[in-house]
């Protein structure tokens, strides 16, 4: 046994690999991308790690490791499940041999997100358990009993993580690691083709374990349950805490008054447990939820049917219903008053008050920007440039730190949506009467979902303009390797039709601009599928390649 | 004993490495450490927190609450005001001096810095000159862990241990560099006073 100081994302690394990891396959993505990273940099060579085209591909590629009967992790942020829920709802279905653990990182408040989804309802979807960690700890000793639960249910299992918790160091123990399990694969092949007839036998099996599932609930050592009072003596409080409402609970409950004698459950793994929860409220007068997340548990135990016991909660707006958890925003369900704060702005002391009434606005905000000279700028300013001929122009953007160019100087794009979505969103626009739309799309979001609405868009011989920044790395995620090079991107189009005169490939340059926006404005134009290139490393890569 | 930090500064300033550099001396001095980051979209030039946290029971929230921090250390003045409000009534604020001018609108220095000194315990410093001083610009961040130590209970051995820990692996040379930042920031004075 040894220690280690931590993310939570690489306790997860640290013990699928204690778990006798064969292959992690993922894609980039805030907060989930240290998973990967851990495991490239620290056993790079003794297992395969992975980044893959898009998460769909990923997870495709786990269940063949599953299939040969081999531990599988696969990494993603909760947009990225969306991607692969296809293989991911059917995988369900599936009789799993080795074990298959989906790590899913949340990102409540969209620290660095389109939305605040919460995955655990996916794994409710699914009819698979998912193990819920509140601490490095947590992460690192859950992920074996994830891939030992996989195995003995051959379900998948997900772990959910959140930012907060992905991207929070402390220090670990570690246990002894377990051995690889050598490739033998499936032989029941009938268990793994859905087609109809098999895929109906497949969903009753799953239906008919659900019991089990939830057994392993009750049961569970992360769903602990702390009851002093009794049915006959109520306490007048009780809490239900999930995930790191939890933490926030206990950073907070030494104030409270008898604290030792406040009934609370902690549920750390799902599906949730029903019984514990009716334990905890017969003992209680009002129970709180305190949930990271949508309120998943709370909209289940208030059903719609009245009831004699009072909940409160995110849905009655007792806890925020958006954003994360904090250890202030929990005090006022729990009976405790916000903390005074001292509330300094600019040139004199104002008067102290609480947090809530705190004059933010007094300071100039300092929000995210484009690195000083990124190539993407300069895109943008010729893409300005060149629109300033069109007033019906109209510029859809992506998923990438180009996203920034949502911002002055340059105020560009006009939607972003999700990944890929730049191409198709051009392409109905264009459709619907907008003649001169432009898509801008980076290298590696283009190889991760912007092939597929192309395609669309040659097919229908759209008009539109697509621009694709190519920095050679993904990155808004910290520089990963873009799965092939952009260099391939001019033949691959030609290949799927676009009209080589009208790719082109140029150098995303400051003393380019006039030339560039004169090549851009030059294939608005055009009233075929045009596509420009626009080539340049980007520079936070190329520090790092020279270091 | 229990110690709240809060870090702030602008993304790629490298305010991680001030966490980094305190958590080591920590975790030498067997305490628990729980450190929370910012990473991602966040990081790009924008403005960033994080949180340290130190005891000697076990840390349940990775988050500071506002109104409880002990300690705010910034690596630049606007970023340090920004985040006073998490200071409990007796903390103390240890910031760089120098701005970081990434923003059309920054502030006059003037209006930063007085409503700073309206706080008891504050240290302002000038970092840039100390880390030339020790012998390279980017040791600006341990000579504000120097400048912070006057403050966080631990003693300075610790501290010494977590360079060393930190920097171990880059030689030597980089030990003495940053130990020297260290006692620099330490002792610094306090800056532009008026």
């Amino acid at each position: 046994m040894s220690s280690h100081i931590v993310l939570g994302d690489e306790a997860l690394a640290l013990g699928a690999v204690h778990a006798g990891l064969t292959a992690a396959y993922g894609y980039p993505g805030t907060p989930s991308t240290e998973i990967m990273e851990y495991l490239q940099s620290r056993f790079a060579g003794a297992l395969v790690a992975q980044w893959c085209a898009n998460e769909k591909t990923a997870y495709e590629e786990a269940l063949g490791t599953s299939f040969a009967g081999c531990r599988a992790l696969v990494t993603m942020k909760h947009v990225g499940l969306n991607v692969a829920a296809d293989p991911f709802m059917n995988s369900a279905l599936l009789n799993l041999k080795g074990g298959l653990v989906v790590a899913v990182a949340d990102d409540p408040s969209m620290h660095s997100s389109q939305n605040e989804q919460d995955s655990r309802y996916f794994a409710d979807f699914a009819h698979i358990p998912c193990l819920e960690p509140t601490d490095q700890q947590e992460c690192y000793d859950m992920v074996r009993v994830a891939f030992d639960l996989s195995e003995e249910l051959h379900l998948p299992v997900m772990i959910r993580l959140v930012t907060r918790l992905s991207h929070s160091r402390a220090s670990i123990v570690d246990a002894p690691a377990r051995e690889k399990t050598p490739p033998s694969k499936a032989t029941d092949k009938q268990n793994w083709m859905l087609i109809p007839s098999l895929a109906r036998k497949r969903w009753d099996k799953v239906l008919s374990i659900q019991d089990r599932l939830l057994a392993l609930s009750e049961a569970s050592p992360w769903n602990k349950l702390h009851i002093v009072a009794t049915p006959e003596r109520k306490s007048p409080l009780g809490f239900l805490c999930t995930g790191l409402g939890f933490n926030y609970f206990r950073e907070n409950l030494a104030e409270m008054p008898g604290n030792d004698k406040v009934p609370y459950l902690q549920v750390g793994q799902y599906p949730v447990p029903a019984g514990l929860i009716r334990r905890l409220a017969e003992t209680v007068e009002t129970l709180v939820v305190l949930e990271e997340g949508y309120p998943l548990v709370e909209r289940l135990v208030r059903g719609v049917l009245p009831q004699a016991l009072r909940i409160r909660g995110k849905l009655d707006g007792l806890v925020p219903r958006s954003g994360e958890l904090t250890p202030e925003n929990v005090r006022p369900a729990m009976g405790l008053p916000l903390h005074e704060c001292r509330s300094l702005g600019l040139a004199s002391g104002l008067p102290e008050g609480s947090c809530e009434e705190l004059d933010e606005t007094a300071l100039p905000g300092r929000p995210p920007q484009l690195c000083k000279g990124c190539p993407h700028g300069d895109s943008y300013e010729a893409i300005k440039d060149a629109l300033a001929a069109y007033p019906d122009g109209l510029v859809t953007a992506d998923i990438g730190c180009y996203a920034l160019g949502v911002l002055p100087p340059y105020a560009v794009p006009e939607t972003i949506i999700c990944m890929g979505a730049s191409i198709g969103v051009a392409k109905g626009a264009w459709e619907a009467g907008y003649k001169h739309a432009v898509a801008v799309i980076g290298d590696s979001t283009f190889y991760h979902s912007g092939i597929t609405p192309l395609i669309d868009a040659i097919s229908a011989k759209a008009g539109i303009t697509v621009v694709i920044l190519d920095n050679s790395t993904v990155g808004m995620t910290g520089g990963q390797d873009t799965i092939l090079p952009g260099s391939r991107i001019p033949a691959l189009i030609q290949a799927l039709g676009v009209d080589p005169e009208h790719i082109r490939v140029v150098d995303a340059l400051p003393k380019n601009r006039q030339e560039n926006a004169r090549i851009v404005k030059e294939e608005i134009a055009w009233p075929g599928v045009s596509v420009v290139i626009a080539v340049r490393e980007c520079l936070e890569t190329l520090r790092k390649a020279k270091k | 004993m229990k110690y709240d930090i809060i870090l702030a500064g602008v993304g790629g300033q490298g305010v991680l490495s001030l966490a980094t550099v305190i958590a080591a001396g920590a975790a030498r001095a067997g305490l628990h450490v729980r450190q929370s980051e910012v990473h991602g979209m966040a990081q790009r030039g924008g403005s960033v927190l994080a949180h340290l946290r130190l005891s000697d029971t076990t840390i349940f929230s990775d988050l500071i609450p506002r109104g409880r921090a002990d300690l705010v250390l910034a690596m630049e003045p606007l970023e340090a005001l920004r985040y006073t409000d998490y200071l409990a009534p007796d903390g103390a604020v240890v910031t760089g001096i120098e701005p970081f001018l990434n923003i059309p609108s920054y502030p006059d220095m003037d209006r930063i810095l007085s409503p700073l000194r309206l706080i008891p315990r504050h240290r302002l410093i000038a970092a840039s000159p100390l880390a030339k001083q020790a012998g390279h610009s980017r040791a600006a961040n341990v000579i504000l862990v120097g400048a912070a130590s006057a403050y966080i209970p631990l003693e300075e051995a610790f501290f010494l241990a977590g360079i060393s820990d930190i920097f171990g692996r880059k030689g030597p040379q980089v030990v003495a560099l940053n130990e020297k930042a260290f006692t620099l920031g330490r002792t610094a004075p306090e800056a532009g006073q008026a």
